[in-house]
């Protein structure tokens, strides 16, 4: 480091990193803004041959995709807020109340994350199918709980657990209740850590693949990674298209990634909980 | 009872202090009334498919011969651990989890030590590791797919711009050559978790350390092996058990990139078990390789909780 060469090489594996990491992002733009007819000949160039915003408006005006979105998005919003809800009530129980065997639950909690997706895929699609819940919301919100609970119950655990005690017992002394204690005098307080696991448990639904391809049939109800990948195995492959949704469906996540980079990895590093 | 308690006078308003509950038996009973909703949910979610599993696993039950469906006992298992396909889809899956995992460690590595160092892009790079971690597996995959492609992707350009050997390649014809891109995108996506961690690990090591070890005369290859690596130990070890675990159970990249093909050259046992399920329908096969999946994830899990415990922390 204290040489040129150090300096430069060092330079240099900076830049090979933000390439590995952004290159992809950058060739997925291209790709959305060329035309059909480039995408089905040998790329030649780093540049769109010409820029084209047609496979924008086909993903729209033809294939929908903005279905898909509004279905993602309000899946994973409704299994993010159950998950905070409830989980932050659990975290209060097992970061503030003398409870007994707080580490046997945070342990359950733990091994529940672990719990292979794969194997509650059968189950839960015999459950479902027996209650005609095949093709709805609540298929995919369910199995999401999983995905974004744990997480949750974890990361404000860790958080309620660094808030000190004092401030709550100076408002017990003040004569506020139980109820009115967590409300007004804590919950503000934890506000930032409810937040992130918000984020991250928004992002690990968002992120299901397994369970929307077992449970969701009909293309009204696909989430954004299913009808992309159908996109695909349609008779005739849609590059552009596929490219322009991929676009579409990162760029909001990228920039929530960009923003509050430094909450998301203080949640996943405190959580160490999911990947 | 109830009549008993309405022969009773009407006991004055004024609560003696021996019948109210005391503060901290109080906070006690809310404390578990405020557990009790997400363990409900999270046991309904997960030990209630666990259970459903293990009665199905000994039943005969394929969805599309309803009626059939009778008790098998240990026939299923007995079907699947004689399966040459199954092995095969195991060794397969291990071979992916060794490779992957490996991979992803070292390159992790390098990610974590160059970002704990101080520069001026730092916070750009931080930043840009991190936005792959949160595309979709599946989405990553299909990324994958069409970068391996030979018209609209870029790994056969680049390669032809390098001048390097490879570039008018049939990737997803060739069963080896086949996984490259499975890798590739699994590196891809989750790289920066495994870096995450680890740069949290390197930053809960103290600069002066690395002071003494230089005016002790060691070099920097000496303090790494010496100092970083040991100090870095149970950060390595969490980062490759949620790796591990997860490579376990790929599932979405092979579905998305090649479909276990081709043949069934990249079938996996997360696959094979989906296969059963959802594509023969037949629950009961589907169920006891889900039972034999879970067993091995379990085990990895209690390792890993055990490790948690050990490094302290509230959940000690």
């Amino acid at each position: 480091m204290r040489t040129w060469y150090g300096r430069s090489g060092f330079a240099a594996l900076v830049t090979l990193i933000i390439v590995y990491s952004l290159f992809p992002f950058y060739w997925v733009f291209k790709s959305s803004m060329e035309s059909s007819a480039a995408l089905n000949q040998p790329t030649s160039s780093l540049l769109p041959n010409q820029w084209t915003w047609t496979h924008y408006q086909a993903i729209f005006a033809v294939a929908n995709f903005l279905r898909p979105l509004l279905n993602s998005m309000f899946v994973a919003a409704a299994a993010t807020l159950i998950s905070v809800i409830v989980g932050a009530m659990a975290a209060y129980g097992l970061a503030r109340m003398p409870i007994w065997g707080k580490t046997l639950i945070l342990g359950f909690i733990l091994l529940v994350s672990f719990f292979p997706q794969i194997a509650m895929v059968g189950p839960l699609f015999l459950v479902f199918r027996h209650l005609h819940w095949l093709n709805t919301y609540q298929s995919l919100i369910i199995p999401y709980l999983i995905l974004a609970m744990p997480i949750t119950i974890w990361i404000l655990t860790a958080f309620f657990s660094q808030i000190p005690i004092d401030i709550e017992e100076a408002a017990m002394m003040d004569g506020a209740s139980i109820p009115a204690t967590i409300l007004k005098v804590f919950f503000p307080i934890a506000m930032p850590g409810i937040f992130t696991a918000a984020i991250l448990g928004f992002l690990l639904s968002w992120n299901d693949f397994l369970f929307a391809l077992s449970f969701i049939h009909s293309p009204s109800m696909q989430t954004v990674p299913l009808a992309l990948v159908n996109f695909r195995n349609a008779y005739y492959v849609h590059y552009g298209q596929i490219y322009a949704g991929v676009v579409v469906a990162s760029l909001p996540i990228a920039l929530v990634v960009l923003f509050l980079q430094r909450r998301i990895e203080a949640g996943l590093t405190a959580g160490s909980v999911k990947g | 009872m109830a009549t008993k308690v309405a022969s009773r006078p009407t006991p004055a308003p004024v609560p003696s202090p021996r019948r109210r509950l005391s503060y901290t038996t109080s906070r006690i009973i809310v404390g578990y009334l405020l557990v009790t909703p997400a363990l409900l949910i999270l046991a309904m979610i997960s030990l209630y498919p666990l259970i459903y599993n293990l009665v199905l696993s000994t039943r005969y039950d394929v969805l599309t011969q309803p009626g059939t469906q009778h008790f098998l006992g240990l026939a299923n298992y007995r079907q699947i651990l004689t399966d040459v396909n199954f092995w095969a889809d195991m060794l397969r899956t291990g071979f992916f989890m060794v490779v992957s995992v490996g991979l992803e460690f070292v390159v992790g590595l390098i990610l974590a030590l160059v970002v704990n160092q101080k520069f001026k892009a730092r916070g750009l790079v931080r930043a840009s590791i991190l936005i792959p971690w949160a595309i979709p597996t599946a989405v990553a995959a299909l990324l994958w797919r069409m970068f391996f492609d030979t018209r609209s992707g870029f790994v056969d350009f680049a390669l032809q711009a390098l001048h390097l050997p490879g570039a008018n390649l049939v990737w997803f014809n060739s069963p080896t050559l086949a996984w490259v891109p499975i890798i590739l995108s699994d590196m891809w996506k989750n790289t920066p978790f495994i870096a995450l961690l680890l740069l949290a690990g390197l930053q809960t090591i103290p600069q002066e350390i690395y002071e003494s070890a230089r005016i002790d005369g060691a070099n920097a290859w000496q303090a790494f092996r010496r100092l970083t690596m040991p100090l870095l130990r149970p950060a390595i070890m969490v980062a490759l058990i949620f790796r591990t675990l997860s490579a376990l159970l790929v599932f979405d990249a092979v579905y998305v990139l090649t479909g276990g093909g081709p043949g069934q050259s990249t079938e996996v046992v997360a696959y094979y078990d989906w296969y059963k399920y959802l594509v023969d329908l037949n629950f009961g096969a589907g169920a006891a390789v889900a039972v034999i999946i879970t067993i091995v994830a379990l085990v990895l899990a209690a390792l890993y909780v055990r490790l948690l415990r050990q490094r302290g922390g509230f959940m000690s």
